[in-house]
């Protein structure tokens, strides 16, 4: 067998399955009439614990929830870190920062990564690199580094940035599912080219497209380089000739619609693990499922208490993988 | 020696569908326990649909119970001739082979109907006969091998 075999945990993530936010509740969700309603609505769907009613409790429980089941159906969850990675990278970053700066807040960590925020703080604060796994341990020190050196957050940004999409992409390539792999260079590719447009328009020079952007398999870097150092459209002319064609309208409407576009890319590519009854696909699906309508759930809750017109949120709410 | 040969395909014939039972049904059992898991209240059809690929290992008992009663270890009269025995052999050899991998492809059948069950509890009956129908295959065996089985008996 090439696979390990999930039967358990498909047959489980399928009953599951039923649970997962459809298009026709979201279309609830955005009716309802004030925000207060909407939340109400997911309580009543089950999101939440009940003890804390307030969205990021909620969204956070849910966010938790997700990870349990799957941590209670397989015994090896190191397939599934490279969703986390990104998460790790934030913490990597926000560490340093605190390091700098003697901040010794822990509300600036998000909990879910696979490394420790407190591992990660300790390592950057004695320098005892060896601390941190092997693929963040290079990246940690350039970071510190820099900070200390240049004084310039951002540059520390786009340093850690781009070595998460670096092992996000490293992790897809080395998965043996294509589901996992197909995250990693979706996720890696579309983040590239929302880097080159913000380059673009913010007159980046090529040295910054350098540090900044990742290799992936679908993209030329060396041409997207040269596209975002002319300008936004020569960026759109250069997709037009991508697999990412189709995002090129969405990018000319705006930056929020491009990345709309570039998460129902990925909830279209992974729609087929619906029904796949064998593999770790499904459960893969699953968790990017969760994190979809989590991030729907959190846009449509946003602009309800910002009373936003339906139609505007409508226009930022992701498609359902269900 | 036609005796040793004879005995080896009724063996056969249960060793290999059983196998294929074993493993059908524990795959099927997987997916039912997972479904169980979250809707206890589906036991008795996730049941059934488990059960399926277990006939091949009945199937291939059977035919091992004709064969041995024909051979004269059960009954019957033990094969004279090398040829004889190898007759057997082969008659039992489609339950065997078929029944190990039916049990296996109803198996893979099952379990994705029971992801079926799981999501539309009221397509059951449809979720049933789509696993049925790998069934079809093993049954043709099972006739193949008693009819071949009975005919090489005929011939004495």
């Amino acid at each position: 067998m090439a696979e390990k075999n999930y039967i358990y945990a498909v047959a489980r993530i399928r009953t599951k399955e039923l649970s997962l936010l459809t298009a026709s509740y979201l279309e609830q969700l955005l009716g309802a009439k004030s925000y207060k309603e909407c939340l109400q609505l997911l309580i009543d769907k089950g999101w939440g614990d009940g003890t804390d009613n307030s969205p990021e409790h909620i969204l956070a429980v849910e966010r938790q929830k997700t990870w349990d089941l799957i941590a209670d159906m397989v015994d090896d969850m190191s397939p599934f870190d490279v969703f986390l990675y990104a998460n790790d990278y934030h913490n990597l970053k926000a560490a340093i920062k605190a390091v700098y700066t003697n901040d010794k807040r822990e509300d600036i960590y998000i909990k879910s990564g696979t490394i420790d925020p407190a591992l990660i703080y300790k390592a950057i604060a004695e320098k005892n690199y060896d601390l941190l796994p092997e693929r963040m341990q290079s990246i940690a020190k350039e970071g510190l580094d820099t900070l200390l050196h240049t004084r310039d957050g951002q540059l520390l940004d786009v340093i850690v940035d781009k070595a998460a999409l670096d092992a996000i992409y490293a992790a897809g390539s080395a998965a043996k599912n294509p589901i996992i792999s197909l995250y990693g260079e979706l996720t890696v590719a579309t983040a590239d080219l929302k880097v080159a447009v913000r380059a673009a328009k913010t007159g980046k020079d090529r040295k910054f497209l350098d540090r900044a952007l990742a290799e992936c398999k679908t993209l030329d870097l060396s041409k997207l380089k040269d596209a975002a150092t002319e300008g936004f459209d020569a960026i759109c002319d250069y997709i037009e000739n991508t697999k990412y064609s189709d995002g090129v309208e969405e990018l000319r409407k705006s930056m929020s619609a491009f990345e709309r576009w570039g998460d129902n890319l990925l909830i279209r590519a992974i729609q087929p693990e619906i029904r796949h009854p064998f593999t770790i696909g499904p459960l893969a699906a699953y968790i990017l499922a969760r994190e979809n309508e989590i991030k729907t759930v959190r846009i449509v809750l946003s602009g309800k208490i910002n009373d936003l017109p339906d139609d505007s949120i409508r226009e930022r709410v992701r498609e359902m993988y269900v | 020696m036609g005796l040793a040969f004879a005995l080896l395909g009724a063996a056969s014939a249960a060793l290999f569908a059983g196998i294929g039972s074993a493993i059908g049904t524990g795959r099927a059992g997987q997916a039912a326990a997972g479904v169980l898991t979250e809707d206890p209240s589906l036991f008795s059809k996730v049941l059934i649909l488990q059960l399926l690929p277990g006939t091949q290992g009945i199937y291939g008992l059977l035919i091992a119970f004709i064969a041995l009663s024909n051979i004269g270890v059960m009954g019957g009269t033990a094969p004279t001739s090398l040829g004889q025995g190898l007759a057997y052999f082969f008659a039992c050899l489609p339950m065997a082979g078929v029944g190990l991998l039916s049990a296996m492809q109803q198996s893979n059948a099952a379990v994705a109907c029971i992801g079926l069950v799981a999501k539309k509890p009221d397509q059951f009956g449809k979720a049933m006969i789509l696993p049925a129908m790998v069934e079809t295959y093993a049954i043709l065996a099972l006739l193949i091998s008693i009819l071949a089985i009975n005919g090489v008996a005929a011939l004495g």
